[in-house]
């Protein structure tokens, strides 16, 4: 009872955090506002939402796979953020400023 | 191109992984998801990442282009060759069971051979897709 809370509180705050990157990827202006949207709030959605199926899952060989997934992700996910930036970087993309 | 320290380490430690987790689907495609093509597709995504990170001549080194036309055949004379063997065998074309001793030890042997020869087939031909793209303004 209480882990089925825990969960869907895991899954909850997982699958909101992914739609407020959605909604940044959408909303903001120019390439670095929105990697900065989207590049924060995935790792962070992608653990909750692990959380909460690895609690569905108990101990068991499922949650192994479940922390492997999370592993691969904490490593591969900021690193494609930094690829990203350093290649927008790279190539001479300006942040958009604020005209005054 | 200024190396990049970050790019390159997450890269060494994360290619050794698909690579493993490439075998796992290959070999455990009898038994849950998985199969020869998905395979051969992360098993060239590891190479064509490597190409991304350090370059596509240190890549073209790892693997010359003519080992990658070999190794496409290849993958086709394995399926092929056991739909002959099984011909040999007395079978149909493709027909495992006469493989092995039983039915079940056949089908298994030959659903394992069949999905290698795509597995490698789809990862030479990928490869060889990625480099005839990526190597198209050098020439």
């Amino acid at each position: 009872m209480i882990i089925d809370i825990l969960s869907s509180i895991f899954l909850l705050v997982g699958a909101a955090l992914g739609i407020v990157g959605g909604i940044g990827i959408h909303r903001f202006p120019d390439f670095y506002t929105r990697l900065h949207a989207i590049g924060i709030t995935d790792t962070l959605s992608a653990l909750m939402i692990l959380l909460g199926l690895a609690l569905q899952a108990g101990w068991s060989i499922a949650a192994f796979k479940l922390a492997l997934i999370f592993v691969f992700l904490f490593f591969t996910s900021p690193t494609a953020s930094h690829a990203l930036a350093y290649a927008a970087q790279h190539s001479g993309l300006k942040p958009k400023l604020d005209q005054k | 191109m200024r190396p990049n320290l970050i790019l390159h380490v997450i890269a060494k430690f994360v290619i050794p992984l698909i690579i493993l987790f490439a075998l796992y689907v290959q070999f455990h495609g009898d038994f849950g998801p998985g199969g020869g093509f998905q395979a051969g597709v992360i098993f060239s995504a590891a190479f064509i990442l490597y190409s991304l990170v350090f370059g596509l001549e240190t890549a073209e080194k790892i693997i010359p282009h003519h080992w990658l036309r070999i190794l496409a055949s290849l993958g086709v004379v394995i399926y092929a060759g056991v739909g002959i063997e099984s011909l040999i065998l007395g079978g149909n074309y493709l027909d495992y069971t006469l493989l092995g001793s039983n039915q079940i030890a056949g089908q298994h042997l030959g659903i394992l051979l069949v999905e290698l020869g795509v597995g490698i087939t789809v990862a030479a031909a990928m490869l060889i897709l990625f480099f005839a793209f990526a190597g198209r303004g050098r020439e």
